[in-house]
Formats: C-alpha cells, structure tokens, sequence
C-alpha cells in the first residue's frame, strides 16, 4: 500500500453497495482492503482515487466517470465496463471482457487479459478510451471494436502467442497495436494488419510513457521489438464468423 | 410483493471444486465458504455440491440417495428397489433444520448391491443395471427421485443458497479428496430439488454455469441410448452425454471434450495432422453431441476432475494452485477464500480441458 493516509475500508465488513457508501462518504479517496469478489467498486465515481488489496469482484470501476482505481494484486471480470472517463490501474492480470463497451478513460494492465479484452469499445471526438495489456490476451481481443486503442504488450514469458484465436471480430473501429511481427497470428478479413510506422508509435508516445512509469519499465528495452498496427478494413465489417451476411 | 416477470434478478451460476492430489480427505468446510464471495451469482433457487470419497466403509456398494414426497411413495420406491437391489444400509440423510431451507421432501440414502440373478439374467454389467434402474424410478415412480447413485460418492442439493444448503446436510461432517459446488440461477425451469446441481449419473457428477443452445438437438441423439431427459434442463443432458462418452463408448476425457466442446473447423485444418485427423473423426461421428451456447462445467468422477469451457468462452472460469491442491471456480475471489495463498492463477481457453486427477491407489 503507498498511501497510508487515505481512510481505510475493510471489505469483508459489507456487501458491494455498502463499499460503495462508504467510498462515496470518503469523497472517493480511499484504500479498500480484504477485498474478495465484492462487485462494481466505484461504480460510477466522478472523482477520487482507490487503492484495493485483494480480488476485487466483477464490473469493477463500472461506468467510472473520472475517478482513479488502482488494484495490487488481479483482478476478475469486465473491468472498467462501459467506462466513460478516469483510470484504472491492475497490478496483475484481469478477466474477461476488460473495458466492455469502454467509451473513455485508460485502462493499463500490468499482466495478461482474458478473452474477448476490448469488446465494443468505441469513440467519440474527444472520447477516445486506452486499453493496455502487458502481457497476453484470450481470444477475441477487440471483438466488434468500434473505436479507441487497444495496445498489447507480450511481456509475460511463456508459448503462447501474444494474443489467441480471432482477434478484431467484426472490428469496425478504432486500432490495435501489438508488440509483436504477429506472424503466428490470423487475423479475420475484416481488419488489415501492417508494421507499425514511426507515426503510429509516435501517436501512442505518452500512453507508452505512462505506462512505463506506472509499472516501472525500462521504455527503451520495451520499444526495442517489432509492433503490428491492426485497423479495420471491410465497408462490411460485420460479414463475419457467426453469420453470412 | 412483486411477481415474476416484474422483478429482475441479474445473476449467473456459480461453480467451484477442489482436489487433492495425494488424495488426502478435506471437510467439506471450505468448499461451503468458497461460495459466499459468489452468492450474488445465485438467486437461492438451487444449490449443491458433489463429494468423492466420503463413504470409504461402503466403497463397494451404490450410493443411493434419493428424494420422495412422502412415507407412502418411500415405501413404494423401497418395494422396488429391494427387488432390483441387496440394501445394506439405508437411513435418512442427516440434515440441520435451519430457517433458510424449507419445503424439504423426505431425503434417504441406501447402499446397495444389484441382484446377482438380476445381472445374469440381463447380461449386462452392475453399472449399466444401476443405471436402468434409475433411470426407470426418475421417468416412471411417482413421488421419487434419485439424485446420486455412484461409489464412495454422494450428491447433496436442494433450493437454497449454495452456502445454506451445504449447512443444511453438514457437509462439514463429510471428508472427501475432492469436492464440486454450484449454486443456481435457474433461467428456464422454476427451481426444483431434484433441479438443482449437481447432476449425476454412477460417479459422473456436473455442476455447469452457462445455458446451452443445443439442449433439444442433443437430447433428442442422447434418448436414442435409453437415457430419458425428466427435468427439461441443460445440465441434465451433458451429464448423460459424458456417461455415454466415457462410460459406453469408451472415450478419454480429453476426445469427451474434443466432442462437446468441439474446436472451429478453421481452428482444426490448421492442427498437424494426426490431431486434425482425430478431431475430424469426433466432431464427424458425434456431431449431435456438440454442445453450443455459454458454458463452464466441472465433471466429478472417481479419483478426479474435469474442468471445461465452452469453445468460445462465453463464461468465466480460473484454476488455481497450493501444495497437492487444485481448485476451480467461477471467480479467483472462491479460490481465495478457500486458500488466499493460491498460486498459478491462470483462465484456461474456450474448450481446453483441465483435468486433474487423484495419484492412483490414492482414493
């Protein structure tokens, strides 16, 4: 725990909507700990800053709306769903469908991300939400994405590839960066997927930055490996796996 | 009070287990507790759990335990099971009265033998006989249910919140080497006992989060075999597809997966090609026994588990790890109220199976 001022809330005192009084009493500054599968910790919040120790349930950080979370150890399903502004920091790895339907804010993640990372995630003018995995997605990694930017990393050291089977789904917006020449990786025909060109890194420059600081790596070491840009292709992005359309 | 149809419940299933390698015997405690984090995946209309090896001075008879709706239907259910069966024990399954738990039917266990005559006669082995039996008392004897009937294993289930309903029948008073949990949030039937999961067959036992599309194509292929779906839920049917995988066709548990939970075409041309062949074959002869729709099931069975997704993983399930301990649940939080030190946290992929089995002579 860094922030040994904040007022602590002991989890295993009360059920998710009594966190969510008490996190709102404290004006949504706080350190939430024993925390074990209590969902849709700061649902909601416009401002503050969490710190949780221990497993924090599903929809954690659900429609956050500017607040800062930070989780020490993993976290479970559909964080940061429908997600409008602020950021959410996991230390560890994360569930499935991680920024479901994320419409705004940043999400890093220090280890792997379950299947179907990014579902519909989407974008509007200045709205546009951050994904970023450190280490390996499941499959479906940006299934129908509709915008925003999904970065995945790899730096989790095992076989698998950096991401699993159909990644960018019906993707129809937004982009995917890889860390990786993504040759063992099929992508469906609805997205193109090319190096990386000095002017993609550039763009995502300082969430790299960010994220570095954040997680303390070295940015150099990190930069230093092949990155696969994915964007979609199709004008019928939709003709996919499930149906002929 | 509101009515159905004006209240909304979100919720899923939950489901959790744990093992021992070393088959060393754990109270049935921590399995209880690991659904507490969980309880809000349920909505108290069913809850259950599987225990494996609880019954060691009975290890050669059949664990009957079966529900009746009154002393009458008992005493007519026992009148035919005596004919069928040599009854060496039979007594109510002990259960605390508690405020969480009502409307329990009568709820008995026998351990029992089938009838050497009866075997000889049929030409068919005492598994397949348990299995007839059974099979008949569920579809034909009225007021009677039988809800567990393997070896040195017992099922435990009721309506209820998983966490009441594993008070309710002590199971903190069982040891077993490994245990599966489920609690319901039943989505197309209102929520019987004899509903509840798990659901078992011999020693297969499922506890299954998810609800699966295929229900009608693959219980009208597993009925051309015997089995008679009664409780017009999924779970039921993927019970009865894995004892006719496993137990009569022969399958391992990992072609049994290669069939229910059967990789994309796509995803099989690129396999080498012995595994291309394999899977060719499976999904070519048992077509009917794909299981399609969101689910996570736990398969319990003597001397081990089989943990597994549906090939697009439309539901969430992490394995966890701690000495000669596995565990499996819907959520890390379950693993980490059973042991908080677990290791090796990981989410196996859609349609990879985790099984995890008891040394040998070990259970």
């Amino acid at each position: 725990m860094t922030s040994n001022s904040y007022p602590r809330i002991n989890a295993a005192k009360f059920d998710h909507a009594g966190i969510n009084r008490k996190i709102r009493e404290a004006g949504g500054v706080c350190e939430i700990y024993g925390c074990l599968g209590e969902r849709f910790i700061g649902a909601g919040l416009e401002a503050g800053d969490i710190k949780i120790d221990g497993v924090p349930g599903n929809a954690l950080g659900a429609y956050l709306n500017g607040a800062h979370i930070t989780v020490f150890g993993d976290a479970q399903d559909a964080v940061g769903d429908t997600m409008n502004d602020g950021e959410i920091i996991v230390h560890g790895s994360i569930g499935d469908a991680a920024g479901y339907a994320m419409r705004g804010g940043r999400i890093f993640v220090r280890g792997d991300a379950g299947y179907r990372a990014g579902i519909h995630m989407k974008e509007y003018k200045s709205k546009r939400p951050v994904l970023v995995i450190g280490g390996k997605c499941g499959s479906f990694l940006g299934e129908y994405q509709a915008g925003g930017i999904i970065i995945v990393l790899g730096l989790t050291e095992n076989e698998k590839p950096i991401v699993s089977n159909f990644p960018g789904t019906g993707m129809h917006g937004g982009m995917m960066l890889l860390r990786s020449d993504c040759r063992d990786i099929r992508f469906p025909k609805n997205v193109t997927a090319r190096p990386a060109s000095p002017g993609d890194m550039a763009e995502v420059e300082e969430i790299i930055d960010d994220y570095c600081r954040i997680f303390k790596i070295d940015k150099k070491a990190l930069l230093d490996a092949p990155f696969t840009k994915v964007v979609p292709d199709s004008k019928n992005p939709y003709k996919q796996m499930y149906v002929a359309n | 009070m509101k009515k159905e149809g004006q209240v909304r419940i979100p919720s899923g299933c939950a489901i959790s287990a744990v093992i021992s390698k070393s088959g060393e015997r754990m109270s049935g405690g921590s399995i209880i507790e690991s659904m507490i984090p969980m309880h809000d995946r349920s909505n108290g209309l069913g809850g259950g759990f599987a225990a494996y090896g609880i019954y060691p001075e009975h290890r050669e008879f059949y664990a009957l335990h079966l529900f009746y709706d009154d002393d009458a239907r008992r005493h007519d259910c026992e009148t035919y099971l005596k004919e069928r069966f040599e009854i060496v024990d039979a007594e109510p399954i002990p259960t605390r009265t508690m405020r969480e738990i009502t409307d329990e039917p009568l709820i008995w266990r026998y351990f029992v033998f089938p009838r050497r005559s009866a075997l000889r006669a049929l030409q068919i082995d005492d598994r397949e006989y348990v299995v007839r039996v059974v099979t008949h008392v569920n579809s034909s004897v009225e007021g009677a249910y039988v809800f567990s009937c393997g070896k040195n294993m017992g099922v435990f289930k009721a309506v209820g919140f998983p966490e009441d309903v594993g008070r309710f029948y002590r199971l903190e008073e069982y040891e077993a080497y490994s245990w599966t949990a489920h609690g319901r949030y039943p989505t197309n039937t209102p929520g019987w006992w004899g509903g509840a999961h798990p659901f078992s067959l011999l020693d297969y036992s499922i506890v299954h989060n998810g609800e699966i599309s295929s229900y009608d194509a693959n219980r009208r292929f597993i009925e051309m075999f015997g089995y008679k779906c009664t409780l017009k839920t999924d779970t039921e049917v993927i019970t009865y597809i894995l004892d006719y995988l496993l137990r009569r066709q022969g399958l391992t548990l990992t072609e049994a997966a290669s069939v229910i939970a059967a990789p994309f075409w796509d995803t099989i041309s690129r396999k080498p090609e012995e595994e291309r062949r394999t899977l060719t074959y499976l999904r070519t002869v048992y077509s009917s026994l794909l299981v399609t729709g969101p689910f996570s099931i736990i398969l319990g069975f003597e001397g081990g588990i089989m943990a597994l997704n549906d090939r697009l993983k439309l539901r969430s399930m992490v394995v966890g790890e701690y000495g000669d301990r596995v565990y499996v649940a819907s959520e890390e939080a379950a693993i980490r109220k059973m042991e908080p030190d677990a290791e090796n946290i990981w989410a196996p992929a859609g349609g990879e199976p985790v099984i995890v089995r008891v040394r040998e002579g070990k259970f």
